[in-house]
């Protein structure tokens, strides 16, 4: 798994670390790291609402930060989980552009496993660095 | 090692009293004030060496005035560590801090009397938990039974608790026993952002999960700490109460969120403030940020006050159906609702000066001493009622703010605190097993969540009675009474 709960981080919410070879992979596993705070099992989320958005930032790490908002945003507005993602990312000029097509479902308690509600993505210990062709992320999720 | 990995610096405390202690302003570069620790010796030294950091990174704030607390029951959170209390002087380029409030704005509990006794409601438990577990929905993006239009939300959002009640779900009298009577007046849905309505306006009448629970509780006799105030607050041996806790669900998430990108945006560049933790970002009171993030932060706590009014009524719809009486012959008033995320205007002396001061509380109850102006009618002459949530297993308290509290900005704690991240939690105990040796003792529960459950355990929590034992001990609130859980949803 490309994403790791850790126990000794933080005491009320959730702390992980996540890597990936490209920023793209490090972006979809952060994504998958989330909903699986939320859900046990990833692969009890069925592929029949694909849900398109774009975000953008001026560095990796905000634009990490905001893809992570779309994914808890979607979960309270209209109820959806994913856990496939279609990637789409360009720097434009100073600008870092993400069109996202999200796969999933509505949340169904008898159908998918709770685990806990995630509030925020918190700025507190969040890290984003690239080190020898890899990507690393570090995030504390408020829940 | 994780490459996020941080080790924290012990501090060394200074002991001002057997549950006040100090760390001086040397702990830390520009810290402006020393912090305070209200807890025992015991509570010092267990809690997270992180909980001294975000407090002496809270003493750098501007406008920072005396202390920067930490209550008996705090750990480590983000920014502000949670237990966390500061005030900053509005007329002194005090700040506002999103991370100072926490995101789930005006999250707080509820107490509920009824007249009915231990006896009385035991056959009636299992039912009584099932149905109130089906009326109030807990768990991951749950909605609830209200449909309304974003339009109709928005009033939701400046009205508070009184629209709910003008919406018929619930008493007149139970704004008397609401803090701010169950409106933050200040609000304006202007300043809140369309996506803070599309995550919140279906979410009327939920819990949501995480440590948000609705319990069915009792007092015994010897757990009766002040007899004449439990009395005249309408308490009395072997009754039932039901006590719940949550807040502002994803309305109030999205509206700390939007507000922490405004201020990481302007804090340094337009108003030169620099801080330690970007959970920390800031504004100055009196600032345009400032003022909208306030009257932002009001459409949170006037939802969270609709939330709590609404479930207020789904449980005494589920009591009236269960026992076949109406609510009020079943004696269903209200004691009192409580917030513990909150940033409130308020006077205080600060070394025989009057300061308006903007005091943040970061679960961190609000515990007024008598007369002071911030308590409703009902209980002026008593002092304010504090309600302090134990974990699910152990029990409640009931306390009343007095004198001492003139040392804290009129803040005491707010729950019993972690001692252990959730993920260590689940890896310790086992949510099915948790929920049957509850039931052997007494304590039924229906959770959303197995997982959710093992994280709540009562040994991944501080002893409440010792968490509790040091605030009456610092006089900052008084004991009343302790309440036994014996029904509880878990969200």
């Amino acid at each position: 798994m490309p994403y790791k709960f850790l126990e000794d981080v933080s005491v009320a919410d959730v702390a992980f670390e996540s890597t990936g070879k490209t920023l793209k992979e490090l972006l979809e596993s952060c994504a998958l790291a989330v909903t699986n705070t939320m859900i046990k099992n990833l692969e009890t989320i069925s592929d029949v609402v694909k849900k398109k958005f774009s975000v953008e930032a001026e560095n990796p790490e905000m634009l990490l930060y905001k893809f992570l908002e779309e994914i808890i945003f979607y979960k309270d507005a209209e109820q959806l989980l994913f856990n496939k993602f279609e990637l789409d990312l360009s720097p434009v000029g100073k600008i870092w552009k993400l069109k996202v097509i999200a796969h999933g479902e509505k949340i169904n308690p008898q159908k998918h496993e709770q685990l806990v509600d995630v509030k925020a993505v918190t700025f507190h210990q969040f890290k984003v660095k690239e080190e020898s062709d890899k990507w690393f992320a570090h995030i504390i999720l408020d829940v | 090692m994780p490459f996020g990995h941080q080790t924290f610096k012990k501090p060394e405390f200074k002991k001002i009293s057997d549950v006040v202690w100090e760390i001086s302003p040397s702990f830390k570069k520009n810290m402006r004030v020393p912090v305070r620790i209200i807890a025992t010796k015991n509570l010092v030294d267990g809690m997270d060496l992180q909980v001294y950091d975000q407090a002496s990174n809270v003493a750098t704030l501007p406008g920072i005035q005396k202390y920067s607390f930490v209550m008996a029951d705090g750990h480590s959170g983000y920014g502000f560590s949670i237990g966390g209390v500061a005030a900053f002087d509005i007329n002194d380029n005090g700040v506002i801090s999103p991370g100072g409030i926490g995101f789930d704005i005006n999250c707080g509990m509820r107490l509920i009397l009824t007249n009915l006794t231990v006896n009385d409601v035991k056959p009636h438990l299992k039912t009584l938990v099932e149905k109130l577990f089906q009326k109030v929905p807990a768990g991951v993006g749950s909605t609830g039974f209200l449909k309304i239009s974003k339009d109709e939300f928005k009033k939701v959002s400046e009205q508070g608790a009184r629209w709910a009640i003008d919406s018929g779900y619930g008493w007149n009298e139970d704004l008397d026993r609401t803090e701010l009577n169950g409106i933050a007046d200040w609000a304006d849905n202007s300043k809140i952002s369309k996506r803070a309505i599309e995550r919140g306006f279906n979410q009327i009448g939920t819990l949501g999960s995480g440590n948000h629970y609705l319990e069915i509780q009792y007092v015994k006799e010897e757990n009766i700490a002040n007899k004449a105030l439990a009395k005249k607050w309408g308490l009395f041996p072997n009754q039932v109460v039901i006590m719940f806790h949550c807040g502002s669900r994803g309305f109030g998430h999205q509206i700390a969120s939007d507000y922490l990108q405004v201020f990481l945006n302007v804090m340094e560049r337009k108003y030169g403030i620099k801080i330690l933790d970007r959970e920390l970002a800031s504004a100055p009171f009196n600032s345009t940020e400032g003022q909208d993030y306030f009257k932002a932060m009001a459409c949170g706590v006037n939802m969270s006050f609709a939330n709590r009014q609404v479930i207020l009524h789904r449980i005494r719809e589920v009591f009236s159906e269960v026992f076949k009486q109406d609510a009020e012959n079943l004696g269903m008033r209200q004691v009192f609702d409580v917030a513990h995320n909150r940033a409130s205007l308020e006077t205080h002396d600060v070394d025989g000066e009057k300061k308006e001061l903007l005091v943040h509380r970061k679960g961190a109850t609000g515990s007024y001493y008598p007369y002071r102006s911030e308590i409703p009618d009902l209980y002026k002459e008593d002092g304010s009622p504090v309600i302090i949530g134990g974990s699910m297993e152990t029990g409640s308290y009931l306390l009343v703010g007095a004198d001492g509290a003139k040392e804290t900005f009129c803040s005491t704690a707010h729950g019993s605190g972690r001692t252990m991240s959730r993920t260590r939690a689940r890896n310790m105990w086992r949510g099915e097993k948790l929920q049957k040796d509850m039931e052997q003792r007494g304590i039924f529960v229906k959770t959303a969540s197995f997982s959710g459950l093992a994280e709540e355990a009562g040994g991944a929590y501080k002893d409440i009675d010792e968490v509790v034992e040091a605030t009456h001990k610092a006089g900052i609130s008084l004991k009343v009474a302790r309440f036994i859980p014996i029904g509880n949803v878990k969200g």
